[in-house]
Order: structure tokens, then sequence, then C-alpha cells
């Protein structure tokens, strides 16, 4: 199944999601085609005003437009997801949007959607970080 | 010359799709966005010791950025902070890191909220004005006139021109902006001609403005600078307050500026103004609609009470129905002359004046500082009253004319 994972470029999340056979929605692919697609005028991020104004699906427009920017990125991904994982209270280096408010966007979209969603905290030390995995594990092989 | 290097602190910008923009702005006024570098650990010491840690990862990095710049760890020569338009939380954090940059650094900074239409003719200027300031450090350091040398203002409203000579002005003219060109050689041989000498007798001519490339270039003019910087240098001159700390505003026909200097040289600005009911374009149309002369909506202005009137629309068209509806609810010319002025001193009270630190003595400059009522209503919004010097709609022709002397000397 395709799982979209939060945060988004979390590189733990995205192998644990390989690692138990689904498919993880990966935001590193559509990052890097908007870095390396040559005809594209922004770099070294390549969204450009097309894509804020994609970000309106999932937006109003007086939300600002680093949201709807990020939203063009993300939301189509959420849309394909068939399932997800939450990680709350991650630190930035974990992964990260750049952006609190399209977090909250992100996690209310998943949540509307009513697939099936694993909402986990950051493990804080070894233990916890095993109950973690092993949520992931049970959550991941009871989707099959 | 090397590149000036303008350190970039903001959050939002790429996924906007408005970095290249803000690049091409930088590059065609010789400047170049640099980024400080930061480590993980620096942005949460940052964060900690700043003592305002918000939510958003990106506006974290953007303090460790101010704090790498602040403690020398990074070198750049100006700062440009930018964070999306109607985002609270990066409204908050662009403030304070504005603040705090101003307070530990003398690097010139500007601040702007963005949309994802920004283009890099928005930024020009105010690029431009930070590269002057690292640039053009010396010649902006001037305070004396010397020689005979003109300014032209090349503004969206009105063309003025004014000759200086050895620090005294000996001729001035002005003309509502029709043909730029025309309007300009119109005003200088007005001038010229209240001066009683010929254009051969220019030692030297400064051009601001926004026909300030197209004159400058057929003038063969040996300054062409940004409003900004001219504006000021002309402002504290005219007003005699080159020294120390002074706040200009300038309510134009078509944007503010509210710049704050130290030595008559800026160090923090904002230009632009949202909608056009905080602007100058506002009251001639309210001056219109009253059936008065521009001259006149100052005088009215002052004998009207505005609190009788309920106008305050950041948009020209609501306002002017707000007029047409006072009108006809029979409350008098001089109660809405008094709110249309009222209204245009709140908004840039609220919009523009909230982005600077208002430094004492207010300096109300540009043709609107000749509507009375306008300089009262600002001066009950911060709370002095702003000083208005003699000529001080010549502001820009004053500092062209001011700072293209400076290439006098040493010739």
């Amino acid at each position: 199944m395709k799982i979209f994972i939060m945060p988004p470029n979390s590189l733990i999340l995205y192998d644990l999601v390989e690692r138990f056979g689904h498919q993880p929605l990966s935001i590193m692919a559509e990052l890097r085609d908007r870095v390396t697609e040559r005809e594209m005028e922004s770099p070294p991020l390549n969204v450009t005003l097309k894509d804020v104004t994609k970000g309106l699906k999932y937006a109003g427009i007086e939300v600002p437009s680093g949201v709807r920017g990020r939203m063009a990125v993300w939301g189509p991904l959420v849309d394909e997801a068939e399932a997800a994982i939450i990680m709350h209270n991650t630190p930035f280096t974990f992964g990260c949007v750049g952006c609190h408010r399209t977090n909250l966007l992100l996690m209310h979209r998943i949540r509307k959607k009513k697939i099936p969603t694993l909402e986990v905290e950051y493990p804080e030390d070894e233990e916890e970080g095993k109950i973690m995995v092993t949520k992931i594990k049970a959550f991941l092989e009871g989707l099959k | 010359m090397s590149n000036i290097k303008i350190a970039q602190i903001s959050c939002g910008t790429e996924y906007s799709g408005i970095q290249s923009e803000i690049e091409n702005a930088a590059g065609t006024v010789g400047g170049k966005m640099v980024y400080p570098d930061v480590s993980y650990d620096d942005i949460t010491r940052a964060v900690d010791e700043f003592g305002f840690d918000p939510v958003s990862p990106q506006l974290k990095l953007m303090i460790a950025r101010a704090k790498a710049l602040a403690d020398g760890h990074y070198d750049a020569d100006a700062v440009f902070i930018a964070t999306c338009f109607r985002c609270a939380e990066g409204a908050l954090v662009r403030n304070e890191v504005r603040r705090y940059l101003q307070e530990h650094t003398r690097l010139p900074v500007v601040t702007y909220s963005f949309t994802e239409r920004l283009k890099a003719a928005q930024l020009l200027t105010r690029m431009e004005a930070l590269v002057t300031i690292v640039a053009k450090k010396e010649l902006l350091a001037r305070e004396r006139q010397v020689g005979i040398t003109a300014g032209i203002d090349s503004g969206s409203s009105t063309t003025k021109a004014m000759i200086l000579q050895d620090n005294k002005i000996i001729g001035k003219a002005w003309t509502p902006t029709g043909e730029v060109m025309a309007s300009a050689q119109e005003v200088l041989d007005q001038a010229l001609a209240e001066a009683g000498i010929k254009f051969n007798n220019l030692e030297g001519i400064g051009v601001t403005g926004y026909g300030r490339f197209l004159i400058g270039r057929k003038l063969d003019a040996n300054l062409i600078q940004e409003e900004l910087t001219t504006n000021s240098k002309g402002a504290v001159w005219l007003a005699d307050r080159q020294r120390g700390e002074a706040t200009i505003i300038d309510i134009g026909g078509m944007d503010n500026k509210a710049i704050t200097v130290r030595d008559g040289i800026p160090d923090n600005f904002t230009m632009g103004g949202i909608c056009a009911g905080a602007s100058g374009r506002f009251l001639e149309m309210v001056a219109k609609r009253l059936r008065v002369d521009i001259t006149e909506l100052g005088a009215l202005a002052d004998k009207g009470d505005w609190s009788k009137v309920n106008m305050n629309s950041y948009c020209s068209v609501f306002g002017i129905q707000d007029l047409v509806t006072s009108l006809a609810a029979g409350h008098t010319i001089e109660d809405v002359a008094a709110a249309a002025c009222h209204s245009v001193a709140e908004q840039v009270y609220e919009q523009q004046l909230q982005e600077i630190d208002v430094r004492q003595p207010i300096i109300q400059v540009g043709g609107t500082s000749l509507i009375s009522g306008l300089v009262r209503a600002v001066g009950d919004m911060v709370g002095s009253k702003p000083i208005v010097p003699e000529n001080s709609q010549y502001i820009g022709a004053a500092g062209g004319a001011l700072l293209s002397s400076g290439f006098l000397e040493g010739q």
C-alpha cells in the first residue's frame, strides 16, 4: 500500500515502511525533481508560481504563500495515500517541512481522509524506540 | 567592485517560488544574496539565547542566522529579512530578528513580507538602497553641497528639480509628471531660469525617482540613485538634522516610505503600501470629489473632526464610497477632509511604521507633507508633531543635488 509518512522527509520512517513491504510516498523524489529539472527556473528549489497556485486546492488565497507552495508539493501525496504514519514531537533534524502551519494542515487532511493511520510519539530513549518500531511494524503488517 | 553581500534571513521564499526573483533583484544592483551557515547545535543554542522559540523550524533557522551575523561568525554587508505575507508567526519573528540585528549590529536592514506574486522589479529599489548604503558610504556621509549642482526627482505624481550653489538653494520647480523626460526637462529649465544660470554651468546632476535611469542617461547625470537614500539625505539636509537619529516619513503618490536614519544614512526602511487608500493619490481623489484644490485640503482638514466620519478603508475606491456616503449623510467637507487625512495616517501607522522602530524626531516630507491636516494626523498617531522642513516636497531633488556634488571635490 501507499503510505504517507509524517514528517514527510523522515528517512527512518521511509526505511521502516519500505522494510515492511509497503511503498512510502516519497517526498525526496518530489523534491529531487524540483531541484534537478533543467527547464525549471527557480533554483535551488523549483517551486513555481504555478505550483503555488495549485496549492489553492488545499488552502485559500488568504493562507501564506509558503504554506500553499508546500501543500502543492505534499498535498498530492496525501491525496494518493492509502494509509499514514504520523510521528509527533519530532526534532527538526528528524525531518520537517519548515513550517508548522503546513504540518497542522497536512495532519488534518490525513485524519479527514479516514485512512488507516498510526500516530506515535518521537522516542526519547532506546526502550521507547523499540516500542515505536514494534508499533509501526504491527501497523504495517496489519495493512497487508 | 566586488558584489555587496546581502544576507538573506527568511522563511518560505523557496516554497513561494520567489527565490530567483530575490536573487535577480540583488544581482541587478550589484548585490549577492548569501545565507549564513549554521549548524544544528547553533540553532538550538540561538533559539535558547534569543528567548523566542517559534514552532516552525525555518523560523528557528532565521533566528540562528541572525545570531551568526550578530556574533560575527558570518560576514555580510547588509540584511534582507523576509517572511510570507499573512503569517503571524513569521511576522513576529521577522520583526524581532530585525530589532535584534539593529541592536547588535550596524548592518543596514530591510524587511519584507511577500506573496507568490513578488517580482524582482518590486525589490529593485530596496536592494539598490541596501547596496548604496554599503557601497557609497563616503558619499552618503556628505553634509554640505559644493559648486553648482542640480537634482531631479522623477516621482509618480510630480517631477521636481532643484539647483544648489555652495549649500544654498538658488532655483527650484515642480510639475505634475507627464511624459517622463519632458517633465524633467521642463522643471530643470524652470529651476535654471530661476537660478539665472545655464545648463552648461552645472557641475553635477543627481537624478532619483522612478524615471531616474531614463533622465540620468539623457542628461548624462553623474549620480543616478534610488529614492530611499537620496530622499533621506535631502530630508536631513533640508531639516538641518544631519547628525543623530531621526525617522523620515514620506507619503508619496504611489508608495510610502518610512526610513530610520543615523547621521543621515538609512539603517532600516520600509517602502510600499498595500493599497491606494494609504497614499497621496487617495487624497488627490478626495480633493477632487470635494471640489477643492489639493493645496486647500490640509487647511480644510484642520477645521474638521475626523471622528465624526467613518472612513478607514485600505482601498481608495471603498474610501471614496465612504466619503460619498458621509457627504450624503450631511457631514461637512471639513470633517470628511479630516477623516481622509486621518485614514491615510492611520494606515501608514498600522502598515508601515510597525515595521521600523520610530526614532525621534520625525521628519515628514514629500508633496503630502504640505497637507497640514495630514501632518497633524500623523502627529496624533505617533504622539509627537513631525518636523516639516521648508521645501519638504523637494527632498529627492535636494538629495540629488547634494550628493552629486560629492563627485566634484577631488576632481
